[in-house]
């Protein structure tokens, strides 16, 4: 069976769905951007595929991945800094014990 | 073939490598296998034709992002091993499988139009076309420009000691 | 006269009014006595144009001044016109107003000299003055309606004048309260008639009634319900509460209230509407029974009363009664007569009868009050145990009361006897069982008018200035500690003019004028010198005048030459004493019963208890479901990132898999 765009995609929803749970089911701040960091990378994998193989000539699922890569690179810029920010105040980067902005 | 063969092997090691960042209880093994996963799909995008995007996510991705979390990770290193599950364990794992599998079950039941793929071509030169050229994507280009200066100085106004 | 001028006479006391309250109350308010002079001017006008009306009015061969309607609102079929309606009795009542009303005024400033609320009062005065005539001149039961409120409403302010003393703002308060007991029958008469005939005018009403249109029950109770307001505003029993206290008023306000404006209103609106009343004998007798039952019960406490004012007071409420007794009396003529006279000769009989003592009394009773009000400009006080021997101070308001207690005790020639006989005639000849009763009280009134003239008037000066309790009435700005001294010219003139017109106004009516002005021809023999002596041919003025002369007698035995003791006197009926001077304790009933009982903890508890169980209730309990809503989603929000990050993903694969199925 050749490889087309199912695959891809599929390929592209497992990676995202591992991501998924890196985000929802750890407890570690860096952990959490890091399954974000995957999801966007799955999400990626699917803009391009569906670049090459839906609409040929055209290459806007390549921008699209190119302006998704920028702003995940400010992302993860930022969110680095605020998990430095809330380590140096608090001495822990674990999302639970991070829940003051309640009520 | 070669192409299927790569990319079947590409798809296995990006999976597992996936599962290990988000299993592994060491958070500074998790961040290398990130980099691994990183480095496989920069392989898909080679497999796709996508010949920039490789590149550029090898740069991005492994160069820029990997290493400023490994930077945050030995920043914060005296909990390098409390990666426990979170206060949502189970609920986490079946929104996950949820969503992977109704994606799956989606994509497998969707009919695509799909066009023959065309022999890969360089994409440098007509990315560029399309990004700064007339009725390209010039405007969302300068606004992610300022989203970045806007990203470094935010950054370095949170992390800046008082 | 041309009908526009007609809208000016209740228009310019309201200009008047406005002028004081918006320019010079607030720009001239060092210049006090220009609202005066603009109350006065206004109702001078006003005046004039009643007088001109009523000569238009006795000229015109169906005595009526047509003025064309106005069209205020219509709302979809339902149209409200403003009229007036200038007939007989309106002009009559015009002239009485504007005239009393003008005296009171000129009065006033004397009696009010120095007062802050100087500016203020002749405000008042003057749209309390405006509100009177709108209602004399209104031509539908609506627009009638309104001016109602508004002498209710004037009267209240007035009442409360010095409202700083607390006993002042009760009285006004309680006047307020209880006439709007009798507000209520009116408006359900007012609606009772409109809901069965469709119309609030007046003259179609009375055309409807007079028709057999309103018949039954249904007349009889709007007729009831008119009443009540009429016993409200004109004090009848059991309504009549209000007007002793509202002595706390100034004493013009007094005057003006029981002679012309306020208390006049009730007996003008039977008349007005007497022919919804003479077509049920029950709202007749009901009339003519609360009439005469009024009149002597009032002058009963009248006997014992120590204030002046209030034995004024009293005695208006008896009067009143009088006039409703008229009323009942002359339209009963009908059913009594066996048919024999139809009932619209009996209407004007009584309607003649009724005003006719309403015009007398309104002079010599604003006289007396005017006269209470000198007395108490010169002593300070209104407690009759603290004067005496004023005669000698003030001959010239000592003169004008004995004439004016002359008047009301019914002494021929003077005007009160004229409109008192017609009443006792009508009664005796219709209903003679109210015939003793009045008759009693014509004895009851002639003895309570001469103690309260020979307490006042005669013996020694017993130093004025009494108790601390009625230091307050009198007005800043002159001396206690004189001896009484005359009363300046200012006040003086009204009551010389007041006191002829107490002895002339009765002679009008010698040779039947004023009864056939309204529509009942009586039979005049000859000219009007052989009336004013002729009325000893019948035996029953005899019998009036030998009551009311015993009465006189009695008080002059009592209170001048004191062959009698009247404390001995009032130790030995002590019960019957008592239960006079505490005015058979009516007020205590309402304040029991009524109030504590019924209002606080019956009515208002009720409310109460509905307000804070079922309204707050209601509120209450949706705030609390919300905030216990609230309390519950809360626990969701635990400020666990990740919790919401799951609510996210289950909610897009909600969305994915509604997308793919539903569309």
């Amino acid at each position: 069976m050749t490889v087309g765009l199912q695959h891809y995609v599929v390929l592209s929803a497992i990676l995202f769905s591992i991501g998924l749970y890196g985000t929802l089911g750890r407890r570690n701040a860096i952990v959490v951007l890091m399954g974000i960091e995957l999801m966007l990378n799955a999400a990626n994998i699917s803009l391009v595929a569906f670049s090459r193989y839906l609409t040929p000539p055209a290459l806007t699922g390549q921008v699209f991945a190119l302006f998704v890569i920028v702003v995940a690179a400010a992302e993860a810029a930022v969110a680095l800094a605020i998990i430095m920010t809330i380590y140096r105040n608090r001495r822990t980067i674990e999302v639970d014990k991070i829940d003051l902005m309640k009520w | 073939m070669a192409l299927d063969i790569a990319f079947w092997i590409l798809a296995v090691v990006s999976v597992f490598a996936a599962l290990a960042v988000v299993l592994l209880r060491n958070i500074f093994r998790a961040a290398l296998s990130m980099m691994v996963c990183f480095l496989m799909v920069a392989g898909l995008y080679a497999t796709l034709g996508a010949d920039l995007l490789a590149v550029v996510q090898v740069i991005i991705y492994i160069g820029a992002i990997s290493i400023l979390i490994i930077l945050s990770i030995m920043f914060t290193r005296d909990v390098w091993q409390a990666s426990s599950s979170s206060v949502v364990g189970l609920p986490a794992i079946v929104a996950s499988v949820l969503f992977g599998g109704v994606v799956i079950f989606l994509t497998l039941n969707s009919r695509w139009q799909t066009a023959a793929p065309a022999a890969p071509q360089p994409t440098t030169s007509s990315l560029g076309a399309s990004l700064f050229g007339q009725a390209g994507y010039a405007l969302p280009l300068e606004i992610s420009a300022g989203l970045l200066l806007a990203a470094v100085i935010g950054a370095m106004v949170l992390v800046r000691e008082k | 006269m041309p009908y526009q001028l007609a809208w000016f006479i209740w228009t310019l006391p309201v200009f008047a009014f406005l002028a004081i309250t918006l320019v010079l109350r607030p720009f001239f308010n060092h210049r006090p006595h220009w609202s005066a002079y603009a109350t006065i001017t206004a109702i001078g006008a006003a005046f004039v144009l009643s007088i001109w009306a009523l000569i238009t009015v006795l000229q015109s061969p169906d005595h009526l001044l047509a003025v064309p309607r106005i069209e205020w609102a219509v709302i979809d079929g339902f149209t409200i016109h403003l009229g007036l309606l200038v007939d007989s009795l309106t002009a009559i009542m015009l002239v009485v107003v504007t005239g009393v009303s003008l005296l009171v005024q000129i009065y006033s400033q004397g009696y009010m000299h120095g007062d802050p609320g100087y500016p203020r009062y002749f405000a008042w005065m003057a749209l309390f003055t405006a509100n009177m005539l709108g209602l004399v001149m209104a031509d539908s039961l609506l627009f009638m309606y309104v001016f109602w409120e508004g002498v209710g409403l004037c009267s209240y302010l007035l009442i409360g004048f010095w409202f700083h003393k607390k006993s002042a703002a009760d009285a006004a308060k309680k006047a307020f309260l209880v006439t709007r007991l009798g507000d209520f029958g009116f408006l359900a008469g007012i609606l009772t008639l409109y809901f069965s005939q469709n119309t609030f005018d007046i003259e179609a009403l009375r055309t409807a009634a007079a028709a057999g249109a309103i018949a039954g029950t249904t007349l009889t109770l709007a007729a009831i319900g008119i009443f009540a307001g009429a016993a409200g505003k004109s004090a009848q029993f059991p309504l009549h509460t209000w007007l002793p206290d509202a002595m706390e008023g100034p004493t013009p306000v007094s005057s003006l209230i029981h002679a012309a404006t306020m208390v006049a209103a009730g007996v003008f609106l039977v008349a007005r509407m007497f022919p919804v009343f003479a077509y049920s004998e029950t709202a007749l007798n009901v009339v003519a029974g609360i009439g005469a039952f009024t009149a002597i019960f009032a002058a009963s406490m009248g006997l014992v009363a120590n204030d002046i004012k209030r034995v004024m007071a009293y005695s208006t409420i008896s009067q009143l009664g009088y006039m409703m007794l008229a009323l009942g009396a002359g339209g009963l003529a009908a059913y009594a007569s066996g048919g024999s006279l139809p009932i619209e000769e009996a209407i004007s009989l009584g309607v003649a009868v009724g005003m006719f003592h309403l015009f007398n009394h309104a002079f010599f009773k604003c006289l007396l009050f005017l006269g209470c009000g000198s007395v108490n400009h010169a002593t300070g006080t209104f407690d009759m145990r603290y004067m005496g021997g004023l005669r000698k101070y003030m001959p010239f308001t000592t003169l004008t009361f004995v004439i004016a207690s002359l008047s009301l005790a019914g002494i021929w020639p003077l005007s009160g006897f004229w409109s008192k006989d017609e009443i006792l005639v009508t009664s005796w000849n219709y209903i003679p069982v109210w015939f003793y009763v009045a008759l009693v009280t014509v004895f009851m009134t002639a003895f309570y008018c001469f103690r309260a003239v020979f307490l006042t008037f005669s013996g020694e000066y017993r130093g004025g200035e009494p108790g601390a309790h009625v230091a307050a009435h009198s007005t800043p700005g002159h001396e206690q500690s004189h001896m009484p001294h005359e009363s300046p010219r200012v006040m003086l003139v009204p009551m010389g003019v007041l006191a002829v017109l107490s002895i002339v106004s009765g002679w009008i009516n010698l040779s039947g004028g004023f009864s056939s002005f309204l529509g009942h021809s009586a039979e005049s023999e000859g000219g009007w010198l052989q009336t004013l002596f002729g009325v000893f041919t019948h035996p029953l003025p005899f019998i009036s005048l030998a009551t009311a002369a015993a009465g006189i007698f009695l008080a002059f035995a009592m209170y001048n030459r004191k062959w009698v003791s009247a404390t001995a006197v009032g130790r030995a009926f002590s019960p019957i004493y008592k239960v006079l001077y505490n005015k058979y304790w009516m007020d205590e009933l309402y304040q029991g019963i009524l109030v504590k009982s019924f209002l606080l903890n019956g009515l208002f508890r009720g409310a109460q208890e509905m307000d804070a169980d079922v309204v707050d209730g209601v509120a209450n309990g949706i705030g609390n479901t919300v905030v216990g809503f609230g309390k519950g989603m809360r626990r969701m929000e635990t400020g666990q990132l990740q919790g919401y990050a799951v609510a996210i993903a289950v909610g897009l694969v909600a969305i994915m898999l509604g997308l793919y199925f539903w569309t």
